[in-house]
């Protein structure tokens, strides 16, 4: 195309969604006194901003259409960083020095919002085992974390039950939970599982809503203790000390889970997973047993989520139906996906983005949502493998044949 | 020789199209059997009633496995089958193209091999020895067929000749005694056929392997094959030494009257 | 005996208030199956499509009202085809930017990027407008009609039954004799011999859009006037009950989506008459994973193998 066609073309283009979004971008009513305003410079804006957008989104598609597979600059540089020792155990060491020590040098208040990210870090990684590992799109995960959260608020709330008995048991609820109705779906074809447990997430929010006598209804459950340290409990006024304890205690868990989700990856089973991502049939013919290996990767994920909902408990010592909405598997999933499905350090970077980027910009706050949906739909077009593509190990035989 | 696939009247319907009639079949230990036909014979539907993938509608299918006893394998599971050891290649070819060559052969071992997810959190002596097992064993594999240098290289970047090869070693890897290869040869050139024979061959002679192919290149049917079984419009027209094939007027009378590749 | 026609009463308002709701449901569920039966995608943002038809009618009702045009008929009319027009042209461009681009991508690909277009709808919705609930205009006036029926249903749910189904005979008409929807069936038979056929199977795709989106902008317009206000979020659960009844009669089958509609309406209107009000969403999604467990080829569907 001549640069006169392309820019021809994008006026079109900016005509079109000056068209498209006149209705709802300019009118705004007011419904109580019956009145309209026209905010005709929104619709300035969005010719402005789709006359560009059409120009990148004409190019990136040029651009990945063909060379698909040429990692990327930054891909390049994360393989360097990934096959060479030195670099990724200086670069760790840094991390691990930093997260270490994040409690002492910020705020509590930072220390929160740094808790909260880690917790997302750990969904993430949890679902990433049932999406991106095994391919089973789960739109009701939030649904675990529910039943992780509830088993602990319950228990605490009935039989003082504390946080580190609480804790396995949660995971184990939940664990059961994923295997009950993983029995069932599991048989299904992707599309369908992803709406049946989108139904079932829905099903078990509506419960807890509407169960008033069990679950206390939409106002939820509140003064659940905070775990013990070592069976002292920690005391109302100490809750800079409770946050930083927490703090570790979910970094401790996040390290645990990396730790386990990489020795998974390149397990038998791990590939197995993958395997039955790539293609269900050929992986019967192999000889896997396609419900087992599903159910082992739905349940270790609902297992995870369980857990960390035992965490958010006691985190915040209150509950409602109102966390987990569809919404929030939805934030879980754009983790996933956005950070690179299968990959761990895709996984922790899109944890880190989604969760403190509008956190630390409040103003963002409200188009967080926006920009989740429409970075789902441009991951998917330009990059499906997500910012950090997951790679697989390589096998190094001997050194006389050089590997490529 | 004892039969080690004897399949009688095996019939599958789809809905109302008959794609299998009363079809009957056998091969013994250490054959190779070509089963050919115009395209839409049934042919893979064959190989997919054999390997669990559909459930027949009539007839018996039964496997037996050296020193073992007799099953009868309608409707058993995919995963079962290649555990009792019947392998399969794809005739549209079936990896897992996101996987390297060297994982997608690992696959292959898995339902040779125990550890489950607390063996990979562990990693005790056991698992460690296991996945040893599997990458030295599948990389045996690759030097077998020639793939050795490719090893860490995605299944979906290999040329498509390479890519035949590694789904008939990738179902190797299961330890069959008898091996399903829908149309290995096809889209492959000279050369790679005449590889592709050869590879065959020692497949039978040192793995001690049956071999059921299905295939449209007449040469290498007649160069391979102990026997062949001619199949259209889902039943068996003709069966026999390639000699007695080569001249039976059913099957030239089939051949013709289909002017597609036959 | 008076209280057996109280009860045969109720038994027959949950009866038709099932059909008013199940016809809504049919309108929005053919939009799924149409694009399923085409491009097997599960069209999430499709419910937000419909949610964006009853914004429309309700911002052209308001305005009109404002500037003093009080002819009913001209209201309904214009806000009506106002809606249709502005859901097809949002149904288009959905499917232009996040699905046509992956056509060849692996299945997951499209239906996350529909999830993505669903939550990026809603959301601007929200943001554009607002997150309240919007009193929606009496587009549907008050009328006379045939004495036993107005003593059970008003004339609202008259209209949305009338109007369904003289829709639903328009698209079967459509789909059965016209060149497009031939070109249409052809493709959902079998894409790559549409295309050896020469259909222009881009188009077809991007007219089964239109059409699905005009539907569920009909249904928008109707329960909008029907319960007199709406929200941004309206779309999500609409979308998925219309998905359970398409699923229901059978995903792909036109008819299947109108029976399972209907069962779904009554499903819901005898639930939550007979049995707990507060569970009126628990019906649906207990149907919607009971069917997909028990017969995922739904009730018209038919069963089939995958190829090998
Ligand atoms: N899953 C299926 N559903 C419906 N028909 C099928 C299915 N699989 C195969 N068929 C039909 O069975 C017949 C035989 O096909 P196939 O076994 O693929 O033939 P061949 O491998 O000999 O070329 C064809 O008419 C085909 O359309
Ligand atoms: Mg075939």
């Amino acid at each position: 195309m001549t640069p006169l066609k392309h820019i021809l073309r994008s006026i079109m283009i900016s005509i079109w969604f000056m068209f498209l979004t006149f209705p709802l971008m300019v009118v705004y009513i007011n419904p109580l006194n019956y009145t309209v305003t026209w905010r005709w410079k929104n619709m300035i804006m969005v010719g402005i901003g789709t006359f560009f957008a059409s120009f990148f989104w004409r190019r990136f598609q040029n651009r990945t259409v063909g060379n698909n597979d040429k990692p990327s600059l930054g891909q390049k540089t994360l393989n360097h960083i990934y096959t060479s020792p030195e670099i990724s155990r200086m670069l760790l060491g840094v991390l691990i020095l930093f997260t270490l020590s994040f409690p002492f040098i910020f705020s509590t208040y930072q220390t929160n919002v740094f808790t909260t990210a880690l917790m997302y870090v750990v969904l993430g990684l949890g679902l990433n085992i049932v999406v991106g590992l095994a391919g089973l799109l789960d739109l009701g995960y939030v649904a675990f974390y529910a039943v992780g959260a509830y088993s602990y608020a319950l228990l605490n709330h009935h039989f003082g039950v504390g946080f580190w008995v609480a804790l396995p048991l949660g995971a184990l609820v939940a664990a059961f939970f994923g295997i009950l109705l993983g029995i069932p779906v599991l048989r299904l074809r992707g599309d369908y599982l992803a709406i049946v447990t989108l139904g079932f997430g829905e099903i078990i929010r509506l419960i807890l809503e509407n169960w008033d006598k069990v679950f206390f209804g939409p106002s939820g459950i509140s003064n659940i203790s905070r775990p013990a340290f070592f069976g002292v409990e920690l005391v109302e006024k100490s809750i800079p000390h409770a946050i930083k304890y927490m703090y570790y205690l979910v970094l401790l868990l996040v390290l645990f889970t990396i730790f386990f989700v990489n020795r998974l990856k390149n397990s038998r089973i791990g590939r197995a997973w993958i395997a039955l991502r790539e293609d269900e049939i050929a992986c019967q013919a192999m000889g896997i047993n396609k419900m087992r290996t599903k159910l082992t990767a739905f349940a270790l994920g609902a297992t995870w989520a369980g857990m960390v909902g035992v965490i958010f408990a006691a985190k915040t010592t209150f509950i409602n139906p109102a966390s987990f909405t569809f919404m929030e598997s939805a934030i879980i999933l754009s983790i996933v996906v956005l950070g690179g499905m299968g990959s761990i350090p895709g996984v922790i970077l899109g944890a880190f983005f989604l969760v403190l980027l509008p956190e630390y910009f409040r103003t963002l706050g409200d188009y967080r949502m926006l920009a989740f949906g429409a970075s789902m739909v441009i991951m998917m077009v330009f990059r499906p493998q997500g910012l950090i593509s997951h790679i697989r190990t390589k096998y190094n035989f001997n050194a006389k044949e050089p590997l490529a | 020789m004892n039969v080690i696939l004897d399949v009688k009247n095996l019939t599958m319907d789809f809905g109302g199209v008959r794609a299998l009639n009363r079809l009957d079949l056998d091969i013994r230990a250490g054959e190779i059997v070509a089963l050919i036909g115009p395209n839409g014979a049934g042919k893979t539907t064959f190989f997919n009633c054999i390997t669990g993938i559909y459930n027949p509608t009539g007839g018996d299918i039964l496997v037996t496995p050296p020193q073992k006893k007799t099953v009868r394998v309608n409707g058993v599971k995919p995963h079962i089958v290649t555990r009792m050891g019947l392998a399969r290649t794809f005739q549209n070819i079936r990896l897992f193209q996101n996987m390297t060559v060297l994982e997608n052969i690992m696959i292959g071992r898995h339902c040779r091999t125990q550890s489950e997810i607390l063996g990979a959190l562990i990693r005790g002596p056991k698992t460690r020895a296991e996945e040893e097992h599997i990458v030295h064993y599948s990389y045996a594999l690759l030097k077998k067929i020639g793939l050795e240098r490719q090893v860490n290289e995605f299944a979906k970047n290999l040329p498509y000749g390479d890519q035949r090869r590694l789904e008939i070693a990738r179902a190797m890897a299961t330890d069959p005694f008898l091996l399903l290869l829908d149309e290995p040869a096809a889209g492959l050139n000279p050369q790679e056929t005449t590889d592709l024979v050869d590879l065959i061959h020692k497949i039978r002679t040192e793995d001690k392997i049956s071999i059921l192919l299905i295939e449209h290149d007449m040469k290498l049917v007649m160069t391979l094959s102990d026997r062949i079984f001619v199949m259209d419009y889902g039943k068996k027209i003709a069966q026999g030494t390639p000699g007695e094939i080569r001249n039976n007027p059913v099957v030239i009378k089939a051949y013709l009257g289909e002017d597609s590749d036959a | 005996m008076d209280n057996l026609q109280v009860e045969l009463q109720y038994f027959l308002e949950l009866f038709l208030g099932g059909l008013t709701k199940g016809s809504i449901y049919a309108l929005i569920a053919l939009g799924y199956t149409m694009v399923y039966g085409i491009i097997e995608l599960i069209n999430f943002a499709h419910g937000e499509i419909y949610m964006i038809g009853a914004f429309t009618a309700l911002i052209i009702a308001t305005v009109l009202n404002i500037m003093g045009v009080n002819h009913a008929a001209l209201v309904l009319l214009l806000s009506a085809g106002g809606a249709v027009v502005y859901a097809s042209a949002y149904g288009y461009t959905v499917e232009k930017i996040a699905y046509s681009p992956l056509r060849n991508a692996p299945r997951l690909s499209p239906l996350i990027s529909a999830i993505g277009m669903s939550i990026f709808l809603q959301n601007y919705v929200l943001l554009a407008q607002t997150s309240n609930f919007l009193p929606f205009p009496k587009l549907i006036p008050e009328f006379e009609f045939l004495e036993p029926i107005s003593h059970i249903m008003g004339s609202s749910e008259f209209t949305i039954i009338c109007t369904t189904s003289v829709i639903m005979v328009l698209l079967t008409i459509l789909i059965k004799f016209t060149k497009i929807g031939k070109a249409m069936r052809a493709t959902a038979q079998d894409k790559s011999m549409a295309l050896l056929l020469g259909i222009n199977v881009n188009h077809v795709i991007s007219f089964t859009f239109i059409i699905g989106s005009a539907l569920a902008a009909v249904g928008g317009v109707l329960i909008g006037s029907q319960m007199g206000q709406i929200n941004f979020y309206i779309g999500f659960i609409a979308g998925i009950k219309a998905f359970t009844a398409a699923v229901l009669g059978g995903i792909g089958s036109i008819p299947g989506a109108v029976l399972g509609g209907l069962v779904l309406g009554w499903t819901e209107s005898f639930g939550t008459g007979y049995i707990s009000s507060d569970y009126e969403d628990v019906f649906a999604f207990t149907l919607l994973v009971l069917i997909l467990i028990f017969k995922p080829s739904g009730i018209l569907g038919r069963n089939t193998s995958q190829k090998v």
